[in-house]
This record gives structure tokens, sequence and C-alpha cells, in this order.
């Protein structure tokens, strides 16, 4: 990938909580394709994505997405440059139905490609579950609602953190079915995962995250053949199966 | 079901309800229980009797509280919107009131041509009306003035925007103290309203009740606001999770600036509905912060439903106290009040239907 046809390229990518360096000068790019970070707990992933779409101002470095630099703005801003966020846990508001979460935007959406109509189609089983609370939904209807709200703001690059997170593996398979439908249809997805083996699924590129940098790179399903390499980048026993034995452990280590 | 998933869904709920705590909600049966029977057959030695002896007396009470609660609610309810929203406690609320009560008086004044001793029957229901939006609207300016100014550039620091409303306060009932005097004023009803009815044998106001429709036709159009239009959905999404309303491109700044605009034109309708009331003084301002307070620590902060509850609440409370304590204890009515918020907080330490920020 070169950075003239990048779509996003991240360089030397700094930041952090107090005096506590979480990035440590992170770089990476990509096209219109599906890309997944993977990495042990507190190496930075969730700070990476927060970064990213503005939640957490960078103390360095450059985020440029089709050449235009985001990096310090706000995070209405960046998702209107073209950012979309699907954060872990979902982060659904608990007072709106399913209805409204996609209602809410739904006036910028006019004449572009993803309307609510368009996620419902995509996700059937929203439709469904349409006038319920956005807190009664189960996890796998809860995720799929989180996606589809990002997809209203139509940008070219959606970041999903942890999607496959607590998910039962028929609703992984929606998600990676969903994952394969935006990048055929030109939007670019970098996602955040844990689950080795779910991000395998969903992305091509794998690029592994170790305290707070991209130390390497596979493609295709070359980790999940090569224990060794799990245990090393991973923490992955070479015993254990591969993709499984992360997939439970979350959140705290990575906010904190 | 992973362990992740159960954290997840666990933490999802806590920040939806709160539960209820045990022994609380026992005290508060008993007391709610004894309260009832009190007022229904035991009251004698109350100015009112007991219910069940003079049910006209106990019909009016009833009426006293729900019309006073719809004057509480019309005043808490932009309180809560702009706590919900923005967690910044607008200590100014009440200046706000205030101000647009004066306001109201000078252009009634105006409009009727003459100063003092209005005469109800020469106020037509425009010589009230015009007032009304009149005194809102100085107000929705002025507490967005102060939103733009003194808060937007200390968002999420709660502490410094409560004083800053605060410091606001003292400098606007000085103001309005050397602009209006230290007289007690009020907004004169208008003609065609300043009747009474009788039911059951008691006289009643029929200003008390347009004050009810008022607030009932306040609380429609918020509800319609909040439910059906794009902008009150965001306004309740930003009530669960500011931060991921902005990370879906949407300009939070915006929608506060709309919201402080709402909620001060409500405190300003309250402060017109107030004065008509019961007048317009210097100390009205820190009584009715106080009031809208109380009503959102019962209702719970930032819910239009708690807000609603817990006006219907404190103006029970209020009417009934002073009518059906014995009698010679009338005079400590007001510490009933207290004893309401330490029941609800006991049971809900978040209000009604409030949830932990």
């Amino acid at each position: 990938m070169t950075p003239d046809d990048a779509l996003l390229e991240v360089r030397g990518l700094r930041a952090g909580y107090g005096a506590s360096v979480v990035l440590d000068g992170l770089s990476f790019s990509m096209g219109v394709e599906s890309v997944a970070v993977v990495g042990r707990n507190g190496m930075g992933k969730t700070t990476l994505c927060d970064t990213l779409v503005g939640f957490l101002p960078p103390s360095g470095g450059e985020v440029r997405l089709a050449g235009r630099r985001l990096d310090g703005l706000a995070p209405e801003t960046i998702a209107l440059a073209g950012i979309a966020y699907v954060p872990q846990g979902r982060r659904l508001f608990p007072s709106l139905t399913v209805d409204e979460h996609l209602a809410m935007l739904a006036r910028r959406t006019r004449g572009r490609r993803w309307t609510p109509a368009a996620v419902y189609e995509l996700f059937p089983r929203l439709a469904e579950r349409r006038h319920h609370g956005g807190a009664d939904l189960s996890g796998g209807e809860q995720q799929m609602l989180s996606v589809g709200r990002a997809l209203l703001l139509n940008a070219p690059l959606v970041v999903m953190d942890e999607p496959s997170e607590g998910l039962a593996p028929t609703i992984v398979d929606v998600l990676v079915d969903a994952v394969h439908h935006l990048v055929a249809e030109g939007v670019a997805v970098l996602v955040v995962e844990q689950n080795l083996r779910a991000a395998v699924r969903m992305a091509d590129r794998q690029l592994v995250m170790v305290s707070g940098r991209i130390e390497a790179e596979f493609t295709g399903d070359e980790l999940l053949d090569r224990p060794e390499l799990q245990h090393r980048y991973l923490g992955v026993g070479s015993t254990a199966p591969a993709g499984i034995a992360t997939a439970s452990n979350h959140t705290e280590g990575e906010r904190a | 079901m992973t362990p992740a998933l159960t954290d997840a869904e666990r933490g999802f709920q806590r920040s939806r309800v709160t539960r209820l705590r045990r022994p609380p909600v026992w005290v508060a049966t008993v007391v709610v229980v004894a309260v009832a029977a009190w007022v229904l057959f035991l009251a004698d030695g109350a100015p009112a009797g007991a219910a069940v002896d003079d049910p006209g007396k106990f019909l009016v009470t009833v009426l006293d509280g729900v019309t006073f609660a719809g004057l509480l609610f019309v005043a808490a309810s932009g309180f809560t919107l702009i706590f919900g929203l923005m967690r910044t406690v607008n200590m100014a609320h009440g200046s706000l009131f205030l101000l647009a009560a004066y306001v109201a008086i000078r252009v009634q004044e105006a409009m009727v041509g003459r100063s003092r001793n209005i005469d109800p029957a020469d106020v037509g229901l425009l010589d009230w009306l015009v007032p009304l939006l009149a005194g809102a609207g100085v107000a929705a300016v002025l507490g967005l003035a102060i939103q733009q100014v003194f808060l937007q550039w200390n968002e999420g620091q709660e502490m410094r925007q409560t004083l800053l409303t605060l410091a606001i306060t003292v400098v606007l009932a000085d103001q309005m103290l050397r602009e209006f005097g230290g007289l007690a004023q009020r907004v004169v009803w208008p003609g065609a309203v300043t009747h009474f009815f009788s039911i059951m044998g008691e006289r009643y106001a029929v200003t008390r009740l347009v004050m009810l429709g008022i607030a009932v036709l306040v609380g429609v159009l918020l509800w319609l606001w909040l439910n059906r239009t794009s902008v009150g959905m965001v306004i309740r999404a930003g009530v669960d999770d500011r931060q991921m309303v902005r990370g879906l491109g949407i300009n939070i700044r915006r929608v506060f600036a709309l919201t402080f605009l709402v909620g001060s034109f409500l405190a300003g309708v309250g402060g017109v509905l107030g004065a008509s009331f019961a007048g317009a003084a210097p100390g009205t301002d820190g009584s009715w912060l106080l009031n809208a307070l109380v009503v959102v620590i019962i209702g719970g902060l930032g819910s239009l439903k708690g807000a609603a509850a817990g006006s219907l609440l404190y103006g029970t409370v209020v009417a009934f106290s002073p009518a059906y304590l014995p009698s010679q204890y009338s005079y400590y009515a007001i510490i009933m009040t207290f004893g309401l918020l330490a029941l609800v907080l006991a049971v809900r330490p978040y209000g009604l239907f409030g949830r932990p920020a």
C-alpha cells in the first residue's frame, strides 16, 4: 500500500491517559479493504480506536483520511469527515428504541446509500425489533444496531472495536458477512479484535499491535496455522485452540 | 454465554434502573399507608378535618395540590432538561424565572396603560398572553447568552458551571432589585378567567385550573418534542451518552444551545405563571430555584417523567400539610417537604426516574 492511494494513513500516532503513554508512535495505512488489528489485552487497541475517532485527542502524529488531516479534530467533525465508529460495548442509547436510534440520524441520509430502510434490509432482525428499547435487545441485535447506526453516516471508513465480543458464532457469521458486503460496496472497515478467528475471517490483512505499535503484519489465515506466532504476539498458549482463548477477556485493562 | 456478554449486559442494566432497596421500601409503604389513613379517617383536629367527614375540603386540597404541581412542573421541566443533557445545575434558573415575571409585569402595565392596582376586568386575554411571551422570550435569550458566554467554554466542568451560574444569580438579584424595586408585584390574570366556580359546596378559582391547563399543554408539547422529532431523540440520546452522540457526527454544542434556550424559556413561562398566581418579589428567585431543585431531586435529574411525578408529589405534600396537620402543628407544614425528600431518596437514591450520572 503506497501512501498515495491509501484511504486511511496513520503516521507516528501517540496518545495516552495523563502520564501513561498507550499509543507509542503507531503507523499503518489502509485502502478500501478490511483490516484487522489484533493483539493482547492492554496493548492499546481500544485507545487506537478512540484516538482515530477523536474521543481521545492524540498527543502526536498524524491521521489522514483521503489526504485530509483529522487528528485533533472534534469527534463530530471526524465522523462527518468520514470515520464511523462501532465502539466496544456497543454504546447504544438505553432511552431510545431501535427505530429512534436510526431515525435521529435519518435526515442526513436522504438520497444516500445507507438509510434506515437499507439498514433494516441488511439486518432483518432489527426490523422485527424496531419498537424495542435499545436495552431490550440481545447482544447480537445490539451489535447489529450499533453497526447500522454507524452506517447511517455513509462514511468511507467504519472502525469497529471488538464487534464479535460476547456474541454467538451464528451472529459472528452475520457480522463477517456484513463486513465483506461493505468492502464489496467500497466501504473500508478497520476492525479491532481479540478473537483471532473472527479477525481472520473479517479481514485479509491483520496487523499485530504490541505496546502501542504495529509490530507485525500477516495476510490470509497465516496466523491461524502458526501457534508459535500466536504465542509470541497474542499470548495465546501453543496448546490452546486459536481464537477462543482470548475471546472473553476485555475492557478494563485497555481503558485504564 | 461468555463472561464478556454477561458483564456487558449487567453494565447496561445497571445504568438503566437503580434497584429498589428493601427496608426503606417497607418504611415508605408504612408511612404512606399511615398518612392516607390519617387524612381519610383520623384527621379530626386538622383544619380541614378527616376526608370522610368533609369530602369537599379534601377535593379542594387535591385540586390545590394538582394545580400547584402544574406550576412546579413548568418551572422544573426546563431545569431538568438542561441538567439531563448538559450535567449543568443551572443555578440561574430561579433568576430567569423572576426576571421573566418582572418583564411581564412591565409589559402588562404598558399594555393596560396603568401601573399598580390593575383591575382584571381591564385585562384582555392578549394583555396577559403577550406579557407571558415577552417575559419568557427575555428569559430564553438571557439563558442562551449565559450558556454561550459563560458555560460553553467550561464544558464538562460541572463545578465551575454551577459556581458561575450561582454568581450570575447574585448579580441578577441585585440588578433586579435596583430596576424593579423591593415590593411584591403581580401579573394580573385576564378578566375572562378570574372567576370562581363551585364544586361540592366549595368555591374554586378558575385561574388555578388555567394554570394546570397550561402546565399540561407544556408537558404534552415537551413530550412530543422529545419523542417525535429527531432533535428530541438526539437530546434523549445525549442524556444517555454525550460522547457517542458526537461520534455520530452530531454537533452537540448546537443541541446544548437549543436546550438552554428552551429550558430558559420554560423558566420564564413558569415565572409569569408564578407571578400571576402568587406575585413576584426579591427572594422569589431563590425560592423557585429551591422548588425546582426539590422537584427534580424527587423525580430524578434529567427525566421529564420524573419532573411530572416530582411535581405531583411535592405539590400534594405542599397542599396537604397545612390542611391536614393537627392545627397546633400547622406551622411545621414546611418540614413535611423534607420528610418527602428523605423518604424518596431512601427508596430511590437517584430520584423516582433518575439514573446514576
